[in-house]
């Protein structure tokens, strides 16, 4: 599944025995798809002397950081953009 | 010392005295793979040469013909590669480089909670804090705090964008130009644009006449 800028989007809450590159704060949190980049090999198994193929999309994908962080002191509009590959995603209403 | 003396007593080794286990396990892997023939310790001796010979001056370059010609700035959002090839410079091989502009109303400060990604090619190698525990775990939960102490303070209408660089992008910012610069040329501008103000974790003075 492709996603589109501005879809709204969850990252996966699995957990990942070995190499990933999704960071375990956004792990089931929601947000919006903020840039589409290119595909790239995939870490989770190139970590391990594979090739790395398929080669998944990657996303940039934007939170409020009051969705990532209940007792964030910051301001309202603060956010924080990651880049999530695209097997991590799910589509959220 | 000379070495014109018996020896009677064992000479310590060269410079791993002290060597943290992170760096004695990469040196015994690359020592591995010279002696299987897989690498060459002179192209890993190349390599090193080539990384840490980079600096924050060609970011800066960057940065400044950016402030200088808007549409310059818009190629380097759009194509950060291609901008920085326009300029002679080398964005770097396999990574991608995203260039995002900090303005009034949007600053960007970036952070690799999962290792040290940076724009080694274009900036040099990463600053110690950047590396450090601390500035990874902090700067995503608490940004304003974390800035506040680089000497940054923003107000609440500004948006302060984290950017976490977990991946194949590498993340330059472009930051705000700074007022009283009008009259200024290029190799000026550059001279205002220091490694830390294309992290985010400051912003770029103007110098102050003397």
């Amino acid at each position: 599944m492709s996603f589109e800028p501005g879809q709204r989007v969850r990252v996966a809450a699995r957990t990942h025995p070995g190499h990933h590159r999704t960071p375990g704060y956004v792990k089931g949190r929601t947000g919006r798809v903020e840039r589409v980049h290119a595909q790239f090999a995939n870490p989770e198994t190139r970590a391990y002397g594979a090739d790395g193929q398929p080669a998944q999309r990657l996303y940039l994908v934007g939170f409020d950081q009051g969705e990532l962080w209940p007792r964030y002191q910051g301001a309202a509009r603060d956010r924080l953009l990651v880049d999530v590959f695209e097997h991590w995603l799910e589509e959220a209403e | 010392m000379s070495h014109d003396h018996d020896h009677d007593h064992p000479h310590e080794p060269i410079g791993t005295d002290g060597e943290p286990k992170a760096a004695a396990r990469v040196r015994a892997l690359e020592e591995l793979l010279v002696e299987k023939g897989v690498v060459d310790r002179e192209d890993v001796r190349r390599r090193i040469d080539r990384l840490v010979s980079r600096t924050p001056a060609d970011g800066a370059k960057l940065v400044a013909r950016a402030w200088a010609d808007p549409a310059f700035k818009a190629r380097l959002l759009d194509d950060a590669r291609e901008a920085a090839l326009e300029l002679d410079l080398d964005p770097g091989e396999a990574p991608v480089v995203v260039a995002l502009e900090n303005t009034e109303s949007v600053h960007h400060v970036v952070v690799c909670t999962l290792c040290s990604c940076y724009p080694r090619a274009l900036l040099g190698p990463p600053p110690d804090w950047y590396k450090s525990l601390p500035y990874r775990s902090r700067t995503v939960a608490d940004p304003r705090g974390v800035l506040e102490e680089f000497g940054v303070t923003l107000d609440d209408d500004v948006e302060v964008r984290v950017v976490d660089s977990t991946a194949d992008i590498r993340y330059l910012v472009i930051p705000s130009r700074p007022e009283g610069t009008d009259g200024l040329g290029e190799e000026e501008l550059a001279a205002l644009v220091t490694r830390d103000t294309m992290i985010g974790v400051a912003q770029a003075r103007a110098h102050e006449p003397v």
